[in-house]
C-alpha cells in the first residue's frame, strides 16, 4: 500500500457492550481504500464482534461507522456492498461449488449464463479445477472449500472483504500456501482486506497495517515492522512471539534497574519513565560473548538447552530462575555445550522500554 | 450342511439366535399368517385351502376400496396441514429458544400420556351441540354454531391434533440445525430475509420436513379413533373395515387382504419418497 489511501472505512468510538460487559470498547480507526489491515488478539478480546459490527451481523451500542463517509451503523449485512468470509466458511451443503459462487448473483436475479461464466472465471483464478464446478462442495477438501468460501464472496463484488480467522482450521502447511494466495488475490483484486486472527505470524505475513486488540481496545496500530520494533507495551511484545521481557525500574537517566536479577542495564536515555517498565529484548538481538566487554549489557548464566527453528537455533540460558532466549544463525559459530556457563548480552539500541502492562 | 455350520462358526451369529428366533416368531411369522390368509378363501380360518385372489376382487368390486382412499385423503391432508402448521411454531422455536427448543418440543409430547380416546372425547365435549364451544359462543354472542361434531372435518382436526408432536418435533429438529452462520453468510451475500429463507433455510430444513411427514402420515393412515369418535363413522376409514372384517363379520381373508393392500400403499409411497430425497446429501454428509 502507498503511503495511506483514502480512507474507505471509519470507526468512531465504536462501542458495543453485552450487559454490562463491554466487548468492544472506544474504538477508532481508519482503514485506507485498498489496504490490507489485519486486526490481531487472543480469544475474547473483541476482534470479532468488531468485525461483525463492519459486516453489518452485530449494532454497535454507540459511535459510528462510517463507509465512505457516510454513517452505515444501521444498514443491514444485506444491503452494505462488503462481504465476509467466515470462520466455518458456511458453504451451503445443498449447493454444489458453482452454485455456492453463484449465490449473490443469482440472489441480484443475473442471467445463468453470466453467472456461470463469472463462476469459472473466479475458480479458474482460484485454482480450482473446473470439473469443480458442479461438485457437491461438502465433497472439497479444507483447502478448497477456503477457495470456495472466498470465491464466493469475490463474485459478490464487495468494496471490502472481512475475513473472521478463515484459517484457523487449516494445517500449518497448506495454512501458509493460502496466506500467500490471499494476499497474491489482494493484490490482483486492489480491494480492501480486513482480517482478523489470532496468530500474529499470520498478520505479519499478510497485512499492510495491524492493529493489536485487547479486551476490547485497540491498544496498537501499526505496519508490522513497527508492532514488531516498537511495541508500545508489554502484551503487545508478547504477542510477537518469543520475547524476553525483564520487568524494571528507574536507575537515573539511561539506566534501569532489575531487582529480581540484581543488575543495572544501560538503555536509550529518553526511553526511562517513572512508571513501571519491562526492557523487551528480541532472541535475534541477545548474542554470547567471551568478555564483559563486548557489550554494553551483559548477563552470566547457564546454558540449559537448545531448539532448532531451521535456519536459527535458539537456545535456553537461565540467569538464577529467569529464563532467556538467545537465537543466532545457524552458520555462525559457537562451541557452548549444555549445562556450560556462558556470557549473554545485547547493546543498549537493541532494547525497548515498554510499558508494564 | 458345511455352509450353516460356518454360518454358526461365527460366536456373534450364534449369539445372534435368540433375538433372530424372537422376531422370526413374533414379527415375520404373525406378516405371514396375514399375507397367508388374504389369499384363502372367504370366511375361512385355515391356512391350507386353496390360495385365491377372490379377496382383493371384493374390495374392488364392493366399494370398501373408498375406505382406502378415505384413510389415503385424510392421512395426506393431515400431513400437508400439519406442515403447515408445525413449520411456523418450529421455525419461532427455535429462534427464540435456540439449542433448548428441541426439548421444549418435548412438551408437546406430554398429552401423550393421556389415552387418545379420552382426548378425543374431551373434544366431543367440546365442539358438542351446547358444548363448551357452541354453548359458550350461544351464551354470550347468540350466535348459533353449525354442525361440526360427526364431520370429515372433525375426524381431520382430530388427526391433526393427535399427531402434531410427531411432526413438530422433527420439524424443530430439523430447523435447529442450520446453522447461524449459514443464514447470516445468505443474508452478507445480499439475501432479503424472504432469499435466506427460500434458498437456505428451507432446503437444510427439508430433512426434518420429510422424516416429520413419512411419520405423521403413516400413523395417520393407521388412525382408526378419530373417525369413531369425532366423525361418528360418518367416514369409514380402511382401519375400521380391517378390524369389522376381523371381528364382527368373522371374515379373516378379507381383513388380511385390506391389511396387505395398506401395508403395500404405504411402503410404495414411503420408499418412493425416500429414495427421492437423499438425506445425507441434504445434510452434506459423505
Amino acid at each position: 500500500m502507498t503511503a495511506m489511501s483514502k480512507p474507505i472505512l471509519q470507526l468512531k468510538n465504536v462501542r458495543k457492550a453485552f450487559g454490562t460487559l463491554a466487548a468492544v470498547d472506544d474504538v477508532n480507526l481508519s482503514i485506507g481504500e485498498g489496504e490490507f489491515f489485519t486486526i490481531v488478539g487472543p480469544s475474547g478480546s473483541g476482534k470479532t464482534t468488531l468485525i461483525r459490527m463492519l459486516a453489518g451481523m452485530e449494532k454497535p451500542t454507540s459511535g459510528d461507522i462510517l463507509l465512505h463517509d457516510k454513517r452505515i451503523n444501521d444498514t443491514p449485512a444485506n444491503e452494505r456492498p462488503t462481504c465476509m468470509v467466515f470462520q466455518s466458511l458456511a458453504l451451503f451443503p445443498h449447493r454444489t461449488v458453482g452454485q455456492n459462487i453463484e449465490f449473490a448473483l443469482k440472489i441480484r436475479n443475473v442471467d445463468p449464463a453470466v453467472r456461470e461464466k463469472r463462476a469459472r472465471e473466479l475458480m479458474q483464478q482460484l485454482h480450482l479445477p473446473a470439473d469443480y464446478y458442479s461438485k457437491n462442495v461438502t465433497l472439497c477438501s479444507g483447502g478448497e472449500r477456503q477457495r470456495v468460501a472466498l470465491a464466493r464472496a469475490l463474485a459478490f463484488d464487495p468494496q471490502i472483504l472481512f475475513f473472521d480467522e478463515p484459517l484457523s482450521a487449516i494445517d500449518y502447511k497448506l495454512r501458509k500456501t493460502l496466506e500467500k494466495e490471499l494476499k497474491d488475490i489482494h493484490r490482483e483484486t486492489g480491494k480492501t482486506f480486513v482480517y482478523i486472527t489470532h496468530s500474529l505470524e499470520e498478520a505479519m505475513v499478510m497485512s499492510d497495517r495491524i492493529g493489536v486488540m485487547r479486551r476490547g481496545k485497540l491498544i496498537q496500530v501499526g505496519s508490522p515492522n513497527e508492532i514488531y520494533s516498537t511495541p508500545r507495551s508489554r502484551f503487545v511484545s508478547e504477542f510477537m512471539g518469543d520475547v524476553n521481557v525483564i520487568p524494571v525500574e528507574a536507575n537515573g537517566a539511561g539506566s534501569v534497574r532489575s531487582q529480581s536479577l540484581g543488575a543495572s542495564f544501560k538503555v536509550p536515555a529518553n526511553s526511562v519513565e517513572a512508571k513501571a517498565q519491562c526492557l523487551v529484548v528480541r532472541p535475534e538481538f541477545l548474542r554470547f560473548l567471551d568478555t564483559p566487554a563486548e557489550a554494553q549489557n551483559s548477563l552470566k548464566g547457564i546454558l540449559y538447552n537448545e531448539y532448532a527453528l531451521g535456519s536459527r537455533i535458539q537456545y535456553q540460558v537461565r540467569v538464577g530462575e529467569k529464563v532467556f532466549l538467545v537465537e543466532k544463525l545457524r552458520q555462525q559459530p559457537f562451541k557452548g555445550k549444555l549445562d556450560d556457563e556462558v556470557l549473554i548480552g545485547w547493546d543498549p539500541e537493541n532494547a525497548i522500554l515498554v510499558a508494564d502492562e | 450342511m458345511s455352509g450353516d455350520s460356518s454360518f454358526l462358526a461365527q460366536p456373534g451369529r450364534r449369539a445372534a439366535i435368540p433375538i433372530m428366533v424372537l422376531l422370526l416368531l413374533g414379527f415375520v411369522a404373525p406378516l405371514l399368517a396375514v399375507v397367508g390368509f388374504s389369499f384363502m378363501p372367504p370366511r375361512t380360518f385355515g391356512l391350507w385351502h386353496e390360495p385365491s385372489l377372490e379377496n382383493y376382487e371384493r374390495i374392488f368390486s364392493d366399494n370398501t376400496y373408498v375406505s382406502l382412499l378415505w384413510s389415503l385423503g385424510l392421512a395426506s391432508l393431515t400431513v400437508v396441514l400439519l406442515a403447515l402448521i408445525c413449520y411456523p411454531v418450529a421455525y419461532g422455536l427455535v429462534r427464540v429458544f435456540g439449542r433448548w427448543s428441541t426439548a421444549l418440543t418435548l412438551l408437546f409430547t406430554i398429552p401423550l400420556i393421556v389415552s387418545e380416546n379420552i382426548r378425543l372425547y374431551g373434544w366431543v365435549l367440546f365442539f358438542i351441540k351446547g358444548g363448551v364451544l357452541p354453548g359458550t359462543l350461544k351464551a354470550l354472542f347468540g350466535v348459533e354454531m353449525g354442525d361440526f361434531l360427526f364431520t370429515p372435518a372433525a375426524v381431520l382436526f382430530g388427526m391433526v391434533y393427535v399427531y402434531l408432536p410427531f411432526m413438530l418435533f422433527p420439524m424443530t429438529l430439523g430447523i435447529a440445525m442450520v446453522p447461524n452462520q449459514m443464514r447470516e453468510a445468505a443474508r452478507d451475500l445480499g439475501a432479503t430475509r424472504w432469499q435466506v429463507f427460500r434458498e437456505v433455510e428451507l432446503p437444510l430444513s427439508t430433512p426434518g420436513l420429510m422424516i416429520g411427514s413419512l411419520l405423521t402420515f403413516v400413523l395417520a393412515v393407521g388412525a382408526i379413533a378419530e373417525a369413531k369418535v369425532l366423525g361418528g363413522q360418518r367416514i369409514i376409514p380402511i382401519t375400521h373395515d380391517i378390524e369389522i372384517a376381523f371381528t364382527y363379520a368373522q371374515n379373516w381373508p378379507l381383513g388380511a387382504a385390506l391389511a396387505v393392500l395398506l401395508m403395500l400403499v404405504v411402503s410404495v409411497l414411503v420408499l418412493t419418497v425416500l429414495k427421492r430425497f437423499d438425506l445425507d446429501q441434504i445434510l452434506g454428509k459423505r
